[in-house]
């Protein structure tokens, strides 16, 4: 289902790269030892050298070398034993060096692979450039005073891994599930909690279109720092469609950095072109090569979790679920924590996939809650499975039930005492309700004789509506069926 | 009462313990040695007061028997060294007024060792010179006068300031930095001992920076034996420096004394181009046959990249330069000239911070780094680089030391303007491609001109080998007798 | 080797350097000069020589991930121009 930009002159496709900025979790920051903290006062979480003041020096954090490699295994990518640290010069008045520092000609990952996981099951792999460790930026106020733009250095010198993919993606739905597995990946390893809105992942798109059939790569715009994976996907669309436009009308595209107005939907030139930018990359002096061998390597990937795609196809062989709702149950490894505590606990597999997949998610979905905070713990939907298996309650009551759950709080069993929702099982019990509905309807019954059967399941609706839901559906269709063959 | 301040560090030192004269008596003697000789501008901060109160504190810890290795020992602190609560400069307009709020790790290294610090000492801006005109504080002035004549001379530079101030007698010894012959080049032309250990044995930390990969602090001092005490202290592993060395700092003072019997010294025959000006030429042979007489051999080596080692640096220099010198903004602390906006402020800012010098730097930094030329310039000259390393390696392979002028000339007048940049860079044509190299360097007070002025002798060991270093400039000193400065009190 | 305005000129903007016109072309003089005594280094054979690119043949070591630094912003911001509460301030950038 490829997407196709249906043009005047034909049909294009979209040719996407993505570089995402992802914050490293880690409690000080990449050369200093200020805290990461986020929503701290202005410039309390800033060192001497996050402040660039003369003389002072970067020592590199342990954490952040590791978080790197550490991602890097999870996208299945070459480690680079030796790494070299380069400044990238240009002024801001964010970046309190005049430079930032970054990796340039030799990462610390090289090329690995993160495979998509689209939404109608299929799935497709997408390259992965390399991944650097670079320093965050300040953050520069502008709307406080009228004359003046306020600088707060609390996030300068944040870790960061920047993560390029290569230009492997087709479609916006392919970035979106692209940005959603990179994500679901680092939250998995514990090295980057993908909080967009929060600025801890942040996403620059490199967009060009090309005549379908082409394998030509077109002059590409990048659009940078787009804070959530909706926009990155609208953000490309709008893109994309502008491509389309200019070729089609014979214009040319200029590389050029652009960024997405989420308000009006667009994308727009960023900056001036008077002045190219010339990043002057070299080798950071006050920096020596970072090395280290293969037993550190090796004793990172010894404390590797398993990943997504692994709990995936294993969920899938395990549990028989479809690949699809297995790829939803992994994306957060706590729902997928939270799926298989409630599997094992009330021992069915399947009832726990609806039970977890489609009510509770519906709910927090709703309600806009994670797994963590959800008002019904794994114990108590197990409990409610366990509930249902052994006939104490109907499906339909434990629908109820799962209800008042989600109001009270309460464990199913208790709730289910407190009310008499005790499935009848007892045919006595059951005998008497069923008499009074044949008697009071024996025009339904005489259809039945007449060869209606499809009225018994009207019969043991009857019945369930009488004892308020709580006859065994089952055991009413038999003693029906009974009474009405006689 | 004798002059406090004719003494070296290791006497003053002596006289201390055995309490002769009190640490505040000796810094008083400095203070007023320093407050009559401003003339020679070489300190750019006095801190009087601030060494008073140290030294009394010195006192205290002498009464205590708990002196510490510098103890009263009254310092000049080069103003690249960020001192805390203290205006730091680095000879620029652009610092003008900063006061730190931390100290560098190598000051605060000769504070815990009880030393006193009497001020920071000028230099030029951004350590970027070779004769102290470069400070936007003024020039210093060389202590030393030609036999008859009545000229300023240059101090040299970079670290011109203390140059001056401890061969003046206005501090008994001063820290410098060396990041192309800045320590060692102004040591020759005032007369004294400057000594540039292994890149990565003094921290870096706080240390105001122009070429991080050559940039290292150093003593300098009237004798070798004050240069190996200082050394002594100012060494060390620093966490704070990714580039500090984690290895022990041998006892370089405990090895004095110790001669040259049986070592093979080189003289590179590079460093005798046609036109070497006859004294230098003459003190080299006497350096030599010195060495020769301690019983060392001497022998002639090939350093055959030595003539590119002054582009190489000229460009390596510069373009760190451009890049450190990139958070001078306006922004954080100092100077900051009012713009319409960020980037015009920023421009104006350092249009009007920087002088002449440090903004051709820049701009030649900024050039060899830029896209299309980094590796015709920049990855040309750190493949230069590593070729003048490789030659010191090899040279190092068959003899312990090598022995050479510091300088190209003794002290050149400060009237005698030098309008081509380049003509300057040559000062530094022997100190550079130790520099470059990575390799300790030391400049001994050797002899005099015709005229009456110092001269000094490099002597080069190779990576962490100071304790041949020592062993080498001990025996020069020895034979040299260098008179110093008398008369200046 | 000459180095033209044009290119002082860019330079200069790339080191946020502001050269009045009247200066130009004495700078273009003298950095002239400069490159062209550089130059000599055309004739050093560097083929299979790799780059020294620091002042010493060490590693990296690295630093345990405590926080042990910040929380000081009054000494962050003692020596600065312009400042407002514990912001730095600027001219204001436009977007
Ligand atoms: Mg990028
Ligand atoms: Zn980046």
């Amino acid at each position: 289902m490829a997407y196709i930009i249906k043009g005047e002159t034909g049909d294009w496709e979209v040719v996407i790269g993505l570089e995402v900025h992802a914050q490293v979790i880690s409690a000080s920051k990449l050369f200093s030892g200020a805290s990461t903290t986020f929503g701290s006062d202005p410039n309390s979480n800033v060192a001497f050298v996050d402040a660039a003041m003369p003389g002072m020096l970067p020592v590199i954090n342990a954490v952040a070398v590791e978080q790197a490699v550490r991602t890097g295994l999870g996208l299945k990518a070459k480690i680079n034993h030796r790494s070299v640290f380069a400044r990238k010069n240009y002024f801001y008045a964010d970046l309190p060096q005049g430079y930032q520092i970054s990796q340039f000609d030799q990462p610390i990952v090289g090329e690995g692979i993160l495979v998509l996981d689209m939404p109608d099951g299929s799935s497709r792999a997408v390259g992965i450039e390399r991944l650097h460790l670079e320093q965050d930026a300040g953050k520069s106020i502008h709307d406080i005073h009228p004359t003046k733009s306020f600088i707060d250095l609390n996030r300068a010198g944040v870790t960061l891994m920047e993560i390029v993919s290569k230009p492997d993606m087709r479609s916006p739905d392919e970035a979106g599930a692209y940005l959603k597995k990179l994500r679901s990946i680092m939250r998995y390893l514990g090295t980057c909690d993908g909080n967009m809105e929060e600025g801890s992942m942040r996403c620059d798109a490199n967009v060009s279109v090309r005549p379908v059939g082409s394998t030509e790569l077109r002059t590409r715009c990048e659009i940078k720092n787009v804070n959530s994976m909706r926009f990155v996907m609208q953000a490309i669309e709008f893109e994309a469609k502008r491509h389309v436009d200019v070729y089609e009308n014979g214009g040319k595209i200029d590389q050029e950095t652009r960024q997405y107005d989420s308000a009006k939907g667009e994308t727009r030139t960023m900056r001036s072109k008077e002045f190219a930018h010339d990043y002057r990359y070299f080798p950071d002096p006050d920096l020596l090569p970072l090395v280290f061998d293969d037993a550190y390597v090796a004793s990172i990937k010894a404390t590797l979790p398993e990943l997504p795609d692994d709990k995936k196809e294993r969920f899938i062989s395990q549990y028989c679920l479809t690949p699809y709702d297995a790829g939803v149950l992994v994306g957060e490894k706590e729902n997928a924590d939270f799926y298989e505590k409630v599997a094992a606990q009330s021992g069915d597999w399947k009832l726990a996939n609806s039970w977890v997949s489609n009510n509770l998610f519906a709910v927090l979905n709703a309600r806009n809650l994670s797994i963590a905070e959800s008002p019904i713990s794994a114990d108590d939907l197990s409990k409610l499975i366990t509930l249902i298996k052994n006939d104490t309650i109907s499906n339909r009551l434990a629908k109820d039930v799962f209800e008042i759950m989600l109001e009270t709080g309460k464990a199913p069993d208790v709730i289910v005492e407190e009310r008499g929702m005790k499935q009848i099982t007892d045919t006595g019990a059951l005998d008497k309700a069923i008499d009074d509905i044949l008697a009071a309807n024996a025009d339904k019954v005489a259809q039945v004789s007449a060869g209606k059967e499809a009225l018994i399941g009207w019969f043991v609706g009857q019945v369930m509506k009488a004892t308020q839901g709580k006859a065994n559906p089952a055991l009413c269709q038999e003693l029906l069926k009974k009474k009405l063959a006689q | 009462m004798t002059d406090l301040t004719r003494f070296t560090i290791a006497q003053a030192r002596d006289h201390l313990r055995k309490k002769d004269f009190t640490a505040l008596e000796l810094t008083d003697a400095h203070i007023t040695a320093m407050e009559k000789h401003r003339h020679l501008n070489a300190f750019i901060t006095e801190t009087a007061d601030l060494a008073r109160e140290r030294a009394k504190a010195s006192d205290f810890r002498i009464k205590n028997s708990d002196a510490k290795p510098l103890e009263g020992i009254p310092l000049g602190i080069k103003d690249l060294f960020c001192t805390q609560g203290v205006q730091t400069t680095a000879g620029s307009h652009i610092l003008k007024g900063f006061t730190p709020n931390y100290e560098s790790t190598v000051s605060q290294k000769l504070r815990d060792a009880g030393s006193v610090m009497l001020g920071k000492l000028n230099l030029d801006e951004f350590a970027m010179g070779s004769s102290n005109m470069t400070s936007h504080f003024g020039n210093v002035v060389n202590p030393w006068k030609a036999r008859g004549h009545s000229d300023d001379l240059a101090p040299g530079g970079s670290s011109g300031g203390s140059a001056a101030a401890v061969s003046a007698h206005l501090a008994m010894g001063a820290t410098g930095t060396d990041t192309g012959g800045s320590i060692r080049q102004p040591a020759a032309f005032c007369g004294i001992v400057g000594v540039k250990p292994t890149y990565g044995r003094c921290s870096r930390w706080g240390v105001v920076a122009f070429a991080s990969s050559l940039d290292q602090a150093g003593p300098m001092t009237r004798t070798v034996r004050d240069a190996a005490i200082m050394l002594n202290v100012m060494t060390g592993y620093d966490p704070k420096d990714s580039t500090s060395a984690a290895m022990a700092m041998p006892d370089v003072e405990a090895v004095l004394g110790k001669g040259v019997k049986g070592m093979k010294i080189g003289l590179p025959k590079q460093y005798r181009p046609d036109g070497l000006d006859a004294e230098v030429g003459t003190l080299w042979d006497k350096g030599a046959q010195w060495l020769k007489e301690a019983g060392a051999e001497v022998i002639e080596i090939d350093l055959p990249h030595t003539k590119y080692a002054l582009p190489t640096y000229y460009i390596v220099a510069p373009a760190e330069a451009s890049s450190n010198l990139a958070r001078y903004d306006g922004v954080r602390y100092g100077l900051r000239v009012a713009g319409n906006s960020l980037d015009e402020m920023y421009a104006k800012t350092r249009a009007a911070g920087f002088g002449p010098e440090v903004k051709r730097r820049i701009l030649i930094g900024t050039y060899v780094l830029s896209a299309g030329y980094y590796d015709a310039y920049y990855l040309k000259a750190q493949k230069v680089r590593a070729l003048i390393a490789q030659d010191f390696v090899q040279a190092f392979a068959k003899v312990d030391a090598i022995l050479t002028p510091t300088a190209p000339t003794a002290a050149f007048g400060l009237n005698d303007k030098v309008v081509d940049p380049v003509a300057m860079y040559l000062n530094d044509v022997f100190t550079v491609p130790a520099s470059l190299a990575g390799i300790p360097g030391s400049s001994i007070p050797a002899g005099l001109t015709a005229h009456g002025l110092p001269l000094g002798l490099q002597v080069l060991t190779k990576r962490w080998d100071e304790e041949t270093l020592f062993r080498v400039c001990q025996v020069l000193e020895d034979s040299a007798k260098f008179p110093g400065l008398i008369g200046e009190s | 080797m000459s180095l033209d305005k044009a290119t002082v000129r860019r330079i200069a903007h790339l080191a946020r350097i502001e050269v009045p016109d009247a200066d130009l072309d004495p700078m273009v003089k003298e950095l002239t000069g400069i490159m062209n005594w550089i130059e000599q280094l055309k004739e050093v054979n560097t083929d299979a020589v790799a780059p020294m690119t620091g002042g010493t043949d060490m590693t990296l070591a690295w630093r345990k991930d405590t926080v042990s630094d910040g929380a000081q912003p009054e000494k962050v911001l003692s020596n600065a121009p312009d400042k407002h509460d514990h912001f730095f301030s600027v001219p204001k950038v436009v977007e």
